[in-house]
């Protein structure tokens, strides 16, 4: 509990100073890690999506702001190809990883799932008991040769999204018993357990209150120093706090990308601007 | 625990390794999963495409009827009775009827069998030899009573030769289309060797021709003239019953439904009818015969095998049917429309017959139709309330003896003449399962259309 | 001759019901005109009101004429018979003569001669109706006038005309909700009380724990037979069984093929087709059962050498599994469905081929859900009729063999209540104890199942 209230401390600090870590707002020189170049999405007739073409660099943080319905998580989805699994939607363009084509047809999406993990809008861990929702991806991958393998596996996945110390007196307790930020915590631990290089956060902390919000914030931060993140959000207070490099979206385009820094303070579109102003909704 | 995991920090490419070692077997699975729940659809598909074509396979030739062309002479040496009474000035009524019925049953007293006879005799090929009992298996038990009411009808026919359209006799029918096995000896056919042999004549000389089979649909029910046996009364009766649910159980259900959704107060009491009539829905309708047995006829002594009490029971068992669709349908208008009504000052009666009733009419509608057909098949419970009963007559109002078509399809299908009655049950199945595709076709579009317009 | 009466009767209370409304819609209005005060209900409301007010008395009486009528005629009649010739008759001779008198009466006539008292008594029947029809109509007339012009006298510009009658409407709709309840307590009474005479006869633990089923049909006192119903039920949740062997992995599979799986079209044609097999009638399912499965399997029993009969538990277990395909398959299909996307969602991003997904998440999501599916499915299967009584074989001997012949509690329910039995001995009384005794376990089941499915879609709402 103490814990938690020292992190409340900063978290009310870093809202007051909008991000106090020297990186937040540089540029992030780093490798590349996902491309994506003229990516279009139809949902049967109506087309989603209008030639997005983005690189997403390794190791960092990128962020996707813009209004409702901009786009930005069907974008999202497109990463994982979690748009497979909806009737009648159709991909155009590439991504690639690391150079690698995902849409080619020879790829396996379920290897591809397990290198790109995701952590969804509301938090929705299985029916299960806690070590069950973690233990669940290792399993299906067979990652784990034996029950030793897992629990450890279990238990640094837990300890990495900062849950362990809040659990580890009830893991075999419904996943579902948790409170909200307490569930999407475990949603990324059970997505940290199949070992993703790159995590994928559609709004991670739309369904939260401030005070779960606030330790997601800070346990995205120290992840992004293994993981590839990209997260979907609302908040533009949240991308400036957790990313290094923003994308905006609007009816379906690109409109503006860069660093973070740059994107809130010197934008070079209008809409960017009327959006950071707050005149689109 | 270790402070220093092995399997945590794999590396990425031992993990993906590890992950591609696993994915053919998952793949294999995967597909053999999809492959059992594709084998599930066939099954159901299959089934049901079996069903019909067995069906039609049995039922579809019980739709010819073979056809006995005779030309009957009404012999006065055969026919001797006095002429038909006429009504005299001055005799009442009931004086009239009896001595009309005395004529009748005079006439019904004489030998028609000779008349049947003679006429088929005189089909016969010249010098055909065969008994009168084997000539007179080739024609059904029915002829002449046809014959014999053609003369009721009309007197004057005394001394005449009228043609005359009769059915052959359902062991006739039998033997032509084949149902029978022509290779077996005597003592295992059900004709005669000369009536077999006067059959094939009367086929090759036209006596004997193919129709559809009118009778079918529109004759009684007929245990000594099977061939004769028809549908009519059955259908009639089943047509009071599903007037009896449509007057009692729409308006009934409809307004319990309307009652128990928008006007009870949440109790324990709304809590308790909504249990009751989810579990009403659920009791299996032979219960509902009980039912029927026990109050309407042992104790309001309604009579046996009466369409109302069938039309009664079947009410009961469509009721809770109709109020949870009624209600599911009332649940699902929008609560803006609700408020608009109410926002103008319409009163919630008002709100409710004005504005939410008139929006849920296609589902109520299907909901009903659905539910009167259902009604329809049922069998179990009319069986209980004395439908078993043989019934040769078309039922004039719903308080008259009378049987269903699926007690109809129950009653034949345990008849002995099994090569006879077998395709007629199927047919007969042919016309109920006609019925019920029709209403429910009839559902569909109303629904499609009422929406549309909505 | 009646029904010229209650065509009579009916255009009188129809003319009284329309004067009546428009009686109180006018005087209504005229309040509005004369006086141009706001009335609190509209004219149609005063209109409907006055118009209830007629009816009720109106009908009241007519009820009372409809109940007590028939008797009074009767012992008119009666007075009008001799007493001498009535002393010489017996009962149904007492009736004939006065069916005779009222075939008088009705001016058809009779056939054969007359007593001499017989036409003077069908003068004065015949009279005698028609006077009490003319009192009954005046009494209507009257009855309802005197209503009217006190229910019109009520019109004001305060009488809550639109309230009373909306209250009315209530009540009626209540009286409507009403009947489901009374066909519960009609169920529960008829078979408790009738079930309770057939305990009068046979002792309880006879029936419930009896393993030989023989009714003597035609028995008397002592010689009733044996009713143990374990012989029944034995076959009864034998069928069940094979039912839901057919059944359940059928309909769960195709359910979950076409709500995961299938295309759209696929599904768009698939699931109306199976559902077909619910709307069909369970008679034809039975004829099919005796005239082509039963058959059918007892070739392929001879094939390998097994004895199968062609009526057994078999033949009406897989006929009776393949009707409760479409019952299972949509059931689940509304389950699955019901299981929210983001638990799909979850399983899929953490790389969960579509099989796994399925299989470990939204199966075990659903599980309760589908558990009280597969609990209806089988209280259906309990209480099906047709297709047992014509395809199981009616043998009601307590045995394991799934191949032989069986007899159910629906089946011997329909055996022993022909209809035209009159409930006096325990041969057609059974039939109420084993009702009893079905609609309990099915009940439970009912209940049960209802309650884990309501709970399952609280649990996602």
């Amino acid at each position: 509990m103490d814990m938690l209230a020292g992190k409340v401390k900063r978290t009310e600090a870093t809202i007051n100073t909008m991000a106090t870590r020297p990186d937040a707002h540089t540029a992030p020189d780093r490798p590349i890690r996902i491309n994506a170049e003229d990516v279009t999405v139809h949902y049967g007739a109506k087309q989603a999506l209008f030639g997005i073409s983005i690189e997403i660099p390794d190791r960092a943080v990128t962020s996707f702001i813009g209004p409702s319905g901009c786009g930005k998580s069907t974008f999202l989805r497109c990463i994982n190809r979690m748009n497979d699994t909806i009737e009648g939607a159709k991909v155009g363009g590439t991504i690639t990883l690391d150079g690698e084509n995902i849409y080619d047809p020879s790829l396996d999406v379920v290897e591809l799932r397990a290198r790109i993990g995701m952590v969804f809008q509301k938090p929705n861990p299985f029916p299960k008991s806690i070590y069950e929702n973690v233990a669940y991806g290792p399993k299906i991958h067979g990652l784990a040769r034996n029950k030793a393998d897992l629990d450890e596996i279990v238990i640094s996945s837990l300890k990495k999204a900062g849950l362990f110390e809040e659990v580890k007196d009830r893991l075999n307790e419904p996943g579902t018993g948790l409170s909200g930020g307490q569930q999407q915590r475990l949603c990324i631990a059970r997505a940290i357990a199949v070992g993703p290089e790159v995590i994928l956060m559609d709004e991670p902390c739309s369904a939260l209150d401030p005070i779960a919000t606030a330790i997601i914030e800070e346990l995205i931060d120290e992840l992004r120093e293994n993981y590839t993140i990209v997260i979907v959000t609302h908040s533009m207070q949240q991308a400036a706090r957790v990313s290094q490099k923003t994308a905006f979206f609007h009816l379906g385009k690109l409109i503006e990308v860069g660093p973070t820094s740059d994107i809130f303070t010197n934008p070079v579109h209008k809409q960017t601007q009327d959006y950071i102003m707050g005149r689109i909704g | 625990m270790t402070d220093t995991p092995r399997v945590a920090t794999l590396t990425s490419a031992e993990r993906t390794r590890l992950i591609h070692s696993g994915l053919r077997r998952r793949h294999l699975s995967e597909q053999v999963f999809k492959g059992l729940g594709l084998a599930a659809i066939i099954l159901a598909l299959g089934f049901v495409a079996l069903l019909f074509a067995d069906v039609l396979r049995k039922g579809v030739p019980a739709f010819v009827q073979s056809n006995l062309h005779l030309a009957v002479t009404y012999d006065p040496a055969i026919i001797a009775v006095e002429p038909a009474p006429i009504r005299e000035a001055g005799q009442s009524d009931a004086d009239f009827r009896a001595v009309s019925l005395k004529w009748q049953r005079d006439v019904a007293l004489l030998n028609w069998n000779k008349v049947v006879e003679a006429s088929l005799r005189a089909a016969a090929p010249v010098g055909f030899e065969i008994d009168s009992k084997q000539i007179l298996t080739t024609a059904e038990t029915d002829a002449r009573h046809r014959i014999r009411e053609l003369f009721v009808a009309d007197p004057t026919l005394l001394g005449k030769t009228v043609e005359v359209e009769v059915l052959a006799s359902a062991n006739a029918a039998n033997w032509i289309k084949g149902n029978i096995d022509r290779s077996l000896p005597d003592t295992q056919q059900q004709l005669s060797a000369p009536a077999r042999a006067l059959i094939d004549q009367f086929t090759a000389n036209g006596t004997i021709s193919s129709g559809f089979a009118w009778s079918i649909l529109g004759n009684v029910d007929s245990r000594a003239a099977p061939a004769a046996a028809g549908l009519a009364g059955a259908f009639v009766g089943s047509l009071f019953m599903m007037l009896i649910v449509v007057v009692l159980a729409v308006p009934i259900g409809v307004a319990s439904a309307i009652y128990l959704e928008e006007f009870a107060p949440k109790s324990r009491l709304t809590d308790f009818i909504e249990v009751n009539i989810n579990n009403l829905a659920a009791v299996p309708s032979i219960v509902f015969g009980l039912l029927g047995a026990a109050v309407f006829i042992n104790y309001f002594h309604l009579p046996l095998s009466a369409p109302i009490v069938g039309g009664l029971v079947l009410t009961l068992m469509t009721l809770p049917t109709i109020i949870i669709a009624t209600r599911g349908a009332l649940l699902g208008v929008s609560p803006a429309l609700r408020q608009a009504a109410l926002g103008m000052g319409a009163s919630k009666t008002q709100m409710v017959f004005h504005h939410v009733l008139p929006v849920t009419l296609p589902s109520i509608l299907t909901a009903t139709i659905l539910g009167v057909a259902h009604a329809l098949g049922e069998t179990a419970p009319l069986l209980l309330i004395g439908m078993k009963a043989f019934v040769a007559s078309v039922p004039a109002t719903p308080f008259d003896q009378a049987t269903a078509l699926p007690v109809q399809i129950y009653l034949w299908q345990g008849n002995e003449n099994r090569n006879f009655f077998e395709p007629r049950t199927a047919a007969a199945i042919m016309v109920l399962l006609a019925l019920m595709i029709t209403l429910n076709g009839f559902a569909i579009y109303l629904r499609s259309r009422l929406e549309k317009r909505a | 001759m009646t029904q010229l009466n209650s065509f009579i009767i009916a255009a009188l209370l129809i003319v009284l019901l329309g004067f009546a409304y428009q009686s109180g819609w006018a005087r209504s209005r005229k309040l509005v005109t004369a006086n141009g005060v706001k009335i609190h209900s509209r004219s149609q409301y005063h209109g409907a009101l006055v118009a209830i007010w007629v009816l009720i008395p109106a009908l009241l009486i007519l009820g009372l004429w409809a109940f007590f009528g028939p008797n009074i005629t009767r012992a008119f009649t009666v007075t009008q018979i001799p007493a001498d010739v009535v002393a010489t008759l017996d009962q149904p001779a007492l009736n004939a003569a006065i069916q005779r008198l009222q075939a008088l009466a009705s001016g058809y006539g009779v056939s054969g001669d007359l007593a001499p008292y017989e036409q003077g008594a069908g003068a004065a029947l015949r009279n005698f109706q028609l006077v009490t029809f003319l009192i009954v109509l005046a009494a209507v007339a009257v009855a309802g006038i005197l209503a009217l012009l006190f229910a019109r006298s009520r019109i004001d510009a305060r009488l809550r005309a639109r309230t009373h009658v909306e209250r009315i409407i209530n009540l009626l709709l209540l009286a409507c909700s009403a009947v489901a309840i009374l066909t519960t307590v009609g169920i529960v009474a008829s078979l408790l009380t009738e079930a309770l005479r057939f305990f009068t006869f046979i002792s309880p633990f006879d029936f419930f724990f009896g393993t030989v089923w023989q009714p003597n049909n035609s028995g008397t006192a002592g010689n009733y037979g044996s009713y143990g119903i374990l012989p029944l039920l034995s076959g009864t949740l034998m069928i069940t069984a094979i039912a839901m062997l057919v059944a359940v992995p059928i309909g769960l599979m195709a359910a979950i093929y076409l709500s995961q799986y299938a295309h759209h079209r696929l599904r768009a044609f698939a699931k109306p087709i199976i559902e077909i097999l619910a709307g069909i009638p369970t008679i034809v399912f039975g004829f099919l059962a005796l005239v082509t499965v039963g058959p059918f399997l007892r070739d392929v029993g001879n094939l390998v050498g097994l004895d199968i009969s062609a009526t057994s538990a078999l033949t009406a277990g897989i006929v009776m599994g393949i009707m409760i395909i479409p019952f299972v398959s949509s059931l689940s299909d509304d389950i699955l469905n019901q299981v929210p996307r983001t638990l799909r969602d979850g399983a899929y991003g953490l790389g969960a081929t579509k099989s796994e997904t399925i299989r470990n998440v939204l199966l075990p999501a659903a599980l309760p859900g589908i558990v009280g599916a597969f609990l209806l499915a089988v209280s259906r299967a309990i209480g099906e009729t047709m297709i047992v009584v014509l395809a199981a074989g009616n043998s009601p001997v307590l045995r394991g063999n799934p191949f032989e012949p069986v007899a159910t509690i629906t089946v011997s329910i329909v055996n022993q209540l022909t209809g035209d039995t009159d409930f006096a001995g325990p041969q057609s009384l059974v039939a109420f104890a084993l009702g009893l005794t079905l609609f309990v376990i099915t009940l439970l089941l009912n209940v049960f199942a209802l309650y884990i499915v309501r709970r399952f879609r609280e649990q996602y709402e």
